[in-house]
């Protein structure tokens, strides 16, 4: 049943008063092939308490694996009170409510959002989140175009180290805009990015430099050198940063001399939970004199006529809905409801709390390499400190020990083959602060198992010396 | 009635245009056109040396309610902005045909600017819109 209020007698008038004989004519300058045909695939409907068991039997698949995976999306622990507030019906919309200045509250919190994210970030404006870290980063990257003498300078270096799937979707979404997005090789031996690398790329001028702190393999990056580096070449600096790591690593408002010009991100280690891809929240941050280039929902503090804080959506003047194709972006809405989430969450556990998760991700993650390095082949990619991931080179295919492992019920970490086929046989691995010791030796003992079956498989095709 | 001095031209987008005498036409937006936008908050001024063509878009004047371009009356190159309007952008609804002038530019061709609304033409466009 569609959810279309008109009956057939107004659709007809309506029709009948542009003078359109069908529905479907209203869609002719849309070519054929692109209409929607027959939806075959998808089967015939089933009753409630069918879909309930098979819904079941779907979760049961699942399991309650160890995960170890990390690669930008990372097993936290949530306290139980966050999603229990979430659930509040003022709460529960992943919108800015229409009207917004009638839904204090719902202000109040973006507000929250953003103070805690430029106090994380150390930058002067957070706008009221993105949809995710990857379309965050698409933004700052236009944003830094904008800004570069009226949009003159169209090219940016985009690292090899930043994460592929955001530097797929940055490509997805600039790729119109002409703008050359440059790749910027990693050191080989610490993952890291380098003056060496980057200089021969600066002969031509650049908008911005993006770093990433951590990098995609949790390298961390010499983000002073570099930032002051770019910013010497005329180009702006944006970091693509785990908010979390801020806790404990400087924030880009204070790399080098001048700090970064624009951080971006994923807000996905607050509050928000593993499920299959999203949804999590971008955030994005800038400097003041950016502030007009921000895209976005702005929640601004201000009074009343009668002196009491109030809350307002402000710098819309650029938005959508008020300057139509010539907007600074066609993004005008948020991620309401895992903003509420990050914002509980950060206001639970406060500065400090923050910093002792960051710490204990950080020991878990050293702690898992070192056990993990006990097995024979098993050795770190890269030589650099890191965060709370490490890339591991195996002595077996990657692919072929994680199913293993998978089949222990342990999710090992990232395959890192299809995107690094360099770096094959390595996978990226994480503890966070939810992964034990016992875990730890958990997985650990069954990788060693794991991988000396596989020799051990292959001596009796070995000649017997 | 907004003011609409007769020593100036203007365009039916509301920009107005001054002839400087030194080669150069000064360029800002008419009474009317602050009065219909509301106190600025923020005005973005174009490069120095940047290439216009008339009726292009160059610059932005940025209201509580909206924000809107500001069209080049002439063809020509920017010959200087106010900067000053970057920490004072009242200076447009204040004093919008002086003080509050946006940019000035050296015409492509010096004899366009005659081919612009005169004070009276402007007026009367006013009245009629």
């Amino acid at each position: 049943m569609p959810f279309i209020p008109h009956t057939s007698d107004q659709v007809a008038a309506m029709l009948a008063a542009i003078g359109v004989a069908d529905l479907d004519d209203l869609f002719d300058e849309i070519p054929t092939e692109l209409q929607t045909g027959e939806l075959t695939a998808i089967p015939a409907a089933l009753p409630e308490m069918d879909v309930a068991r098979l819904m079941a039997s779907r979760a049961r698949q699942d399991g309650q694996p160890l995960c170890f995976i990390g690669a930008g999306a990372y097993d936290h622990h949530i306290p139980a009170v966050v999603w229990q507030l979430l659930s509040r019906g003022e709460l529960y919309s992943a919108y800015t409510p229409y009207q917004a200045e009638a839904s204090q509250g719902t202000l109040q919190i973006l507000y929250e959002f953003q103070s805690m994210m430029t106090a994380l970030t150390a930058l002067d404006v957070s706008n009221a989140s993105l949809y995710d870290g990857a379309s965050a980063l698409a933004e700052a990257i236009l944003m830094a175009v904008r800004s570069s003498r009226h949009g003159k300078v169209r090219r940016v270096l985009v690292p090899r180290n930043l994460h592929p799937r955001y530097r797929a979707v940055v490509r997805t979404i600039v790729a119109q805009q002409d703008i050359d997005l440059v790749e910027v090789p990693f050191d080989p031996k610490g993952g890291h990015l380098t003056r060496t690398a980057l200089e021969p790329l600066a002969s031509e001028p650049f908008a911005a430099l993006v770093i990433p702190q951590p990098n995609f393999f949790g390298v961390l990056e010499e983000v002073d050198e570099l930032t002051d580096w770019a910013q010497a070449q005329g180009a702006l600096v944006i970091g693509v940063v785990n908010p979390l790591a801020l806790a404990l690593l400087s924030p880009p408002g204070e790399w080098g001399s001048r700090g970064a010009d624009i951080a971006c991100g994923e807000a996905q280690p607050f509050g928000m939970p593993l499920a299959s891809g999203g949804p999590y929240a971008g955030f994005l941050c800038c400097k003041q004199a950016l502030m007009r280039q921000l895209p976005g929902r702005i929640a601004g503090r201000t009074q009343d006529l009668d002196g009491k804080v109030g809350y307002t959506l402000t710098l819309q003047a650029r938005e959508q809905h008020i300057r139509r194709s010539r907007a600074t972006s066609n993004i005008c809405t948020n991620q309401g409801l895992l903003v509420n989430a990050a914002t509980i969450h950060l206001a639970l556990l406060g500065a400090e709390g923050l910093a002792r998760v960051a710490a204990a991700c950080h020991v878990h993650t050293r702690h898992l390499v070192e056990r993990l390095q006990e097995t024979p082949g098993v050795v770190p990619c890269f030589d650099r400190p890191v965060f709370h991931e490490q890339a591991l080179r195996l002595p077996a295919p990657a692919g072929d020990v994680l199913r293993s492992l998978a089949a222990h019920n342990i999710l090992g970490g990232y395959d890192l083959s299809a995107d690094y086929p360099e770096l094959d046989p390595a996978i990226l691995v994480c503890a966070t602060e939810l992964r034990s010791a016992e875990d730890i030796e958990a997985y650990a003992t069954k990788l060693a198992r794991v991988i000396a079956t596989r020799s051990q498989a292959r001596c009796p095709v070995e000649p017997k010396l | 009635m907004s003011q609409v001095p007769s020593d100036l031209r203007y365009t039916k987008d509301h920009e107005w245009a001054r002839d400087n005498g030194d080669g150069t036409i000064s360029v800002g937006i008419t009474d009317h056109a602050q009065e219909a936008l509301g106190d600025l908050v923020f005005v973005e001024v174009p490069e120095p040396g940047q290439l216009v063509a008339a009726g292009e878009a160059c610059a932005v004047v940025e209201s509580v309610k909206a924000a809107s371009d500001i069209f080049s009356p002439l063809a020509g190159t920017v010959a200087a902005v106010n900067s000053s309007l970057a920490d004072a952008p009242e200076r447009i609804n204040e004093d919008p045909y002086d003080q509050g002038w946006i940019f000035s530019l050296t015409p492509a061709d010096p004899a366009a600017f005659a081919s612009l609304l005169d004070a009276d033409a402007y007026a009367r466009f006013l009245e009629d819109e």
